[in-house]
């Protein structure tokens, strides 16, 4: 039993690895300039100073890197949350973080507080508003030493029309520059000029799944409820307060460093359920390796449909996300 | 006498400002079958949920083998002691597995999978519950019946020293309400588990239990045999009903009639 069930999971992990390589192999190659892959290995070989060296590793792959690095953050942070929450509409922006992200970028935009310090005020504003929803809606949500999952939904919902309510008084006051840059921001884009920020990305998401990992198991008693997962020797408080914070920082991280960018949380978790079952041992990382070759594939799709504009890339997650997401809904049940 | 394994010394325990149970106090021994009965809103619920650490005491202790369960860590109670509650959960797993989450207070810190002894005991207690013929189904697909047969398999892979069970009868109907306490008789006398179960029907609980408890308004009314708690004035007293208690005629344990209005009526004219 044990075994069968190892060699399923090593041959999933295997289909998406192979599928990771390959949409960032055609993500490097697809472009304004197109270039064959067979000519890659040349390239490298070529070494600096080339065009196309410059297309391939300074314009193409940073995007590829960070578009695995929030794609698997968001991801996972959906599944973490449907997880803890027992509840398959939640994703990583119900709980008002993205909001609270939005509103520190449209602050530092306004007092042009990216002209005080560079271009590193946006992720740290969008990481502050961030953090201060989190400890708002936490703060809230805490009697008696237990954390009220129902209390964190509620909360996190009201706290989120405040801030895209906030957001949207602001827009209306702006002048028009400021207003390009708040909505261009808002909108989502995996265009990050600055290298160090994309490997921060790399390394906080690569960590949270890592954490994550230590806590499959309690996940999978959780989803008896958490009277049951108490029965079963798991320190639920802990547990949940742990994921809670682990999902908060995921989803801080990407809003800061990406802007919004939604769908991949909330689908990808339930795409990867219905091969995977809902044993979170496996899928932790299925859902992160996913996650990534979905926001590289539709990243890819952005800068290129309509070629030489850019589209927002949330937009192609939601439309793509949501068409296959309703096609596969009516094919099978689909289940926490 | 025998060994005390678990003992509820003045205990107090409720929900927020709200004190449900008032100073209870009793003793389960060693190997016994103590059934917990009482009227709604007695308190039985309640004092189950408190030994099994859902609700914290207000005042009092609870000792097991000696030791106050306060003190214990979540993965050391749980191994010895496991809950079966009133309906499980009809969680989206194969039952094989749900069996196997019982493991999970003997898993190491970085342990992800079972051993080949967990997974033995786990075929073990399936043949010993009869979940075996349908372990491969999905939990949420099997009947009321067949989800607390898996309930129970899943408490014993904990090993405990004490099971303790909610109602594990009240949404079946006959057939299955005697599979399930036969088992748990089973269990009791072969495997010598100690066991302590809140039943709401009084002739299951004589006939089952080796003592019984009976809990009214919070406190203990009575402990004591089947023979000396169920007795027409004492269940008279407790639930408010007009009763007749007779003598089961197969077992000679005490056995509880209702009495209608109109049966009362008759029996005056006859």
């Amino acid at each position: 039993m044990r075994g069968a069930r190892i060699r399923r999971w090593v041959i999933i992990l295997f289909v998406l690895i192979a599928a990771l390589i390959l949409v960032s192999l055609m993500a490097l190659c697809t472009g304004a300039a197109g270039i064959s892959p067979a000519r890659i290995p040349g390239i490298i070989y070529g070494g600096k100073g080339t065009g196309e060296y410059s297309i391939l590793f300074d314009i193409r792959l940073p995007r590829i890197i960070l578009g695995f690095a929030i794609g698997g953050a968001l991801s996972l942070a959906g599944t973490i949350l449907q997880g803890i929450f027992r509840n398959p509409l939640v994703e990583p922006y119900t709980l008002g973080i993205s909001g609270g992200a939005s509103l520190g970028v449209c602050l530092n935009i306004v007092f042009n507080w990216y002209g005080v310090i560079g271009v590193i005020a946006y992720p740290i504003s969008g990481f502050l508003g961030a953090v201060m929803v989190i400890l708002f809606v936490y703060g809230l949500s805490m009697k008696a030493g237990t954390l009220k999952t129902q209390g964190i939904l509620l909360t996190g919902v009201m706290i989120s029309f405040i801030s895209s309510s906030l957001v949207m008084l602001i827009m209306a006051l702006s002048h028009s520059e400021d207003l390009h840059g708040i909505v261009f921001w808002i909108m989502g884009s995996l265009d990050e000029p600055d290298m160090l920020l994309v490997w921060v990305a790399v390394i906080g998401s690569l960590g949270g799944l890592v954490v994550s990992f230590f806590f499959c198991l309690d996940l999978n008693a959780l989803a008896l409820g958490e009277e049951e997962a108490v029965h079963l020797g798991i320190n639920v408080e802990r547990t949940k307060r742990v994921l809670f914070i682990l999902a908060s920082f995921l989803t801080g991280l990407s809003v800061s460093v990406a802007g919004i960018i939604g769908f991949v949380g909330l689908i990808i978790p339930h795409l990867i359920r219905m091969f995977t079952g809902t044993d979170h041992r496996i899928l932790f990382i299925s859902a992160f390796l996913a996650g990534a070759s979905f926001l590289i594939l539709c990243d890819t799709l952005a800068r290129t449909v309509i070629q030489p504009f850019e589209l927002p890339v949330g937009v192609i997650t939601g439309i793509i996300g949501g068409a296959v997401f309703v096609y596969a809904l009516s094919r099978r049940q689909v289940s926490l | 006498m025998k060994k005390t394994l678990l003992s509820v010394e003045n205990v107090s325990s409720g929900y927020g400002g709200e004190l449900i149970l008032r100073n209870v106090d009793f003793r389960v021994c060693q190997g016994e079958l103590m059934g917990i009965i009482g009227p709604n809103g007695s308190g039985k619920s309640t004092l189950l949920r408190t030994v099994s650490r859902i609700l914290r005491p207000r005042q009092g202790r609870i000792h097991l083998d000696g030791k106050d369960i306060g003190g214990m860590s979540h993965r050391e109670f749980a191994r010895k002691v496991s809950v079966v509650s009133q309906s499980p959960e009809s969680a989206e797993m194969r039952v094989r597995e749900y069996i196997l989450l019982g493991r999970l207070p003997y898993f190491g810190k970085y342990q992800f999978f079972e051993t080949d002894h967990d997974e033995a005991l786990v075929e073990r207690y399936m043949e010993l519950t009869h979940v075996s013929r349908f372990k491969n189904s999905m939990m949420s697909e099997i009947s009321g019946g067949e989800r607390q047969l898996a309930s129970i398999a899943r408490a014993l892979v904990q090993e405990p020293e004490l099971l303790l069970l909610d109602e594990p009868t009240s949404h079946l109907d006959i057939t299955h309400q005697v599979q399930i306490l036969e088992l748990i008789r089973r269990l009791n006398r072969e495997l010598g588990l100690t066991v302590l179960m809140v039943l709401h029907d009084l002739n299951l609980a004589s006939a089952y239990s080796t003592r019984l408890l009976l809990m009214n308004r919070g406190s203990v009314f009575k402990v004591g045999s089947p023979e000396e708690v169920i007795t027409y004035r004492i269940v008279e007293d407790v639930y408010e009903t007009v009763v007749l208690v007779e003598k089961n005629p197969l077992s000679g344990k005490p056995c509880v009639f209702l009495a209608t209005e109109e049966d009362m009526r008759k029996g005056k004219k006859g």
